[in-house]
């Protein structure tokens, strides 16, 4: 036993082909996390240089009354922003992907395709377009109301404090309920025909046999997708910069912790950026996401069922 | 998203400066937030410059408008930034300076063209040295289609009272949207409302010195009363005028489907491109008849040396020109409603820019409350501030005297003049 483990050689071939991955990885990615939260210890001195504040800055953000406010009104709005998607996104994914996988559907792949397509566009294309369907001025959604009689149902949507970041949720929605539908879709392919088959027997069938059979099997994807959701949603930026600007008007109603970040980073019009609170901004965001995670790790995870097939 | 930022600078600046150094024995990169403007540089301004100076070659490389400010302090900060910087007025151009990015302008020849005023928006706050030779200033004021003008009836208003009376029956006719004008980029309704209604009621530089000075407050008197008249906007707005972006009003009034457009003399060329209407002018109307009338002539766009250049020379150069009235002439007719700073008069041709620059006569020029001094906190930034309260009141969402009080507590949080 012990002389088989000396014999064996060192197998440089591992390290060699992890070697490129790991270095550019850590190169982009790893070190300017790492950088960007060194730089949340710091703050500008009396001379404009950099001076080590330790964590006085995470404390500013939290208890000074012009950071608290902001920062927690961004942080809601994040997490309503997360709750739409949750509620909405992943429902209507799984049930694309229960209908995807049908037998019997004509056409299916049109489908999958069209449903994928708005995943692939860029967020400055889904912003504009979307905030041109829904201008009050050249919009076409005020027309298409009116032609089924609920024209008095169209409003400014993107302009109203209390409608503007439900109306951006769902474009977000919109854009990325083909990756839901795609990895459940996945999953529900890959159970095997006898299974079902067995249940039909059994006369588990149609909805029953969604709920009981399908659903237990797909709840490791679902995981995934809430958390890959989690991520997306507390990272967002993109499509508030680009419909609302860095202001994520009106009156910050649809201001989520990207926005907040961009403005105190890098400033806006007459504010000069802030690389210090602004690296604090991110630093908190960083530790947002890492303890969704982990939660998502240690409490959900390891509870989920899973199957041998 | 930095690094994406400084990498891209870096790709343009070394893009734009090789090409033309293999001809130019130097060569000049200018940054810019007019990208509208870029035709006009390419083809008049930088070939009558080239003209009288072939041994520099010019490059205008402008930003979008609202990442300018942000991506100008990245690239400055990474040393990649052109060797010509178009400077924001007061306090953004001042920051620069202060760090030493911009180089002082004393010694220039031809700074002897300006006056100590047109110098003030890019001078120390002592008004000693100068950082940017000022290029233009921009006039507050309200456009409106003299067609629906004549179809209606309407007079030019000259008082508040006539203004609203004039939009009620715009409104009342019901062709016309009575006012172009939206909330969703906030910033249209603080530079297009507040400050430019606003100096009729804080008396232009009287109350803004005030302010500056610690004896009146954004809270009360006629900062409040601007905001009180903003609220009363509303009705006159085209539907959904909350979801109405700056690029919307401008497209609905140069469409011809609303009379009155507030704004500037800055939307002259682009207008007059656009409308098919014929279209007039009118300063912001005054309270009562017989008030004085102050309007808003603000200090747009000036032009530095990135200290950090190395055609330090061909940079000042290039100024020098700038400074001279062979440039103000081209400038002033090439851009209608941007006019000159130089104290030699320039003819404008534009009727409509005559219009704006001609309320010099009568009215008292002040620049916008925001921009000197009071906007140097950083959180509330009083400049954002006011974008988001005027956009509140005219969108019903905040009240005119909890808004003012809003402002007046960003102001006091930092300002000291404020804190008695």
């Amino acid at each position: 036993m012990a002389t088989s483990a000396q014999r064996k050689p060192i197998r440089w071939h591992i390290g060699v082909l992890l070697a490129p991955a790991i270095l550019i990885y850590t190169v982009i990615m790893l070190l300017p996390v790492f950088d960007s939260l060194r730089l949340s210890l710091y703050g500008k001195g009396p001379d404009g240089e950099a001076v080590f504040v330790g964590l006085a800055n995470y404390t500013t953000l939290l208890t000074d009354s012009y950071w608290q406010g902001p920062f927690w009104n961004a942080l809601w709005n994040n997490t309503l922003f997360f709750i739409i998607h949750m509620l909405v996104q992943n429902p209507i994914g799984i049930l694309l992907a229960a209908l995807l996988s049908l037998g019997k559907l004509p056409g299916r792949e049109f489908y999958r395709t069209a449903l994928f397509l708005p995943t692939m566009l860029s967020f400055v294309i889904v912003g504009f377009v979307w905030k041109l369907i829904l201008s009050p001025a050249w919009g076409v959604s005020k027309t298409l109301l009116g032609s089924v009689g609920l024209g008095s149902w169209f409003g400014p949507w993107l302009g109203q404090p209390d409608t503007a970041l439900v109306t951006l949720a769902l474009i977000s929605v919109w854009q990325f309920i083909g990756l839901p539908m795609m990895l459940i879709y996945a999953a529900m392919i890959a159970i095997p025909d006898e299974l079902l088959e067995a249940a039909s027997c059994d006369g588990v069938t149609g909805i029953t046999q969604f709920f009981k059979i399908k659903l237990p099997l797909i709840w490791p994807s679902i995981g995934v997708v809430s958390i890959l959701t989690f991520v997306g949603n507390f990272n967002a930026f993109d499509l508030i910069y680009v419909s609302q600007g860095a202001l994520a008007g009106p009156n910050f109603s649809t201001d989520i912790l990207g926005t907040l970040l961009y403005r105190t980073f890098f400033g806006n019009q007459l504010q000069s950026g802030d690389p210090f609170m602004g690296a604090t901004i991110a630093g908190a965001m960083f530790l947002i996401i890492l303890g969704g995670v982990c939660v998502y790790l240690y409490g959900v995870q390891r509870r989920l069922a899973y199957y041998q097939m | 998203m930095k690094r994406a930022l400084t990498m891209s600078a870096a790709v343009v600046a070394v893009c734009a400066s090789w090409a033309p150094m293999a001809q130019a024995a130097s060569s000049l990169v200018i940054e810019s937030w007019r990208a509208d403007d870029l035709a006009i540089w390419q083809d008049k301004i930088i070939p009558a410059f080239e003209k009288t100076h072939p041994d520099i070659k010019v490059t205008f490389a402008p930003t979008a408008p609202k990442e300018y400010n942000a991506a100008l302090n990245a690239k400055l900060e990474s040393g990649t930034a052109g060797d010509i910087v178009t400077c924001r007025p007061f306090d953004a151009s001042l920051e620069q300076f202060t760090k030493g990015r911009l180089a002082p302008l004393n010694d220039l020849p031809g700074m002897n063209n300006f006056s100590a005023a047109a110098k003030l928006a890019w001078s120390t706050d002592d008004g000693k040295t100068a950082f940017c030779v000022p290029m233009a200033s921009v006039l507050h004021g309200f456009l409106y289609n003299k067609e629906a003008f004549d179809k209606l009836g309407l007079k030019e208003p000259k008082t508040e009272d006539e203004l609203f009376a004039a939009l009620d029956k715009i409104k009342k006719d019901g062709t016309y949207v009575p006012m172009a004008m939206g909330t969703a980029d906030q910033w249209e309704a603080a530079t297009t409302g507040y400050q430019n209604i606003g100096p009729n009621y804080w008396k232009g530089e009287e109350g803004r010195n005030a302010v500056i000075q610690g004896t009146q407050k954004l809270s009360e008197g006629g900062w409040l009363e601007t905001l009180r008249t903003l609220a009363k906007w509303a009705p006159y707005l085209g539907d959904g005028y909350k979801a109405q972006s700056y690029a919307d009003s401008q497209n609905i009034f140069t469409l011809g489907r609303a009379a009155i457009y507030p704004g500037g003399s800055w939307e002259i060329s682009g207008f007059n491109a656009q409308a098919t209407f014929k279209m007039g002018a009118f300063p912001p109307p005054v309270r009562k008849v017989g008030d004085t009338c102050y309007i808003s002539d603000h200090p747009d766009i000036a032009m530095g040396v990135n200290t950090k250049s190395k055609n330090q020379d061909a940079a000042k150069k290039f100024l020098t020109w700038v400074t001279t009235p062979d440039f103000a002439k081209i400038y002033a007719n090439a851009l209608p409603g941007f006019f000159s700073l130089q104290t030699a008069p320039v003819a404008v041709d534009d009727p409509l820019a005559q219009t704006f620059v001609g309320w010099r006569n009568g009215c008292k020029s002040t620049i916008r409350s925001t921009y000197q001094i009071l906007s140097r906190g950083a959180k509330p930034n009083l400049e954002d501030a006011t974008w988001g309260a005027s956009a509140n009141v005219i969108n019903g969402s905040e009240t005119p005297e909890k808004a003012a009080e809003r402002l007046q507590a960003a102001l006091a949080n930092w300002y000291k003049p404020q804190q008695k």
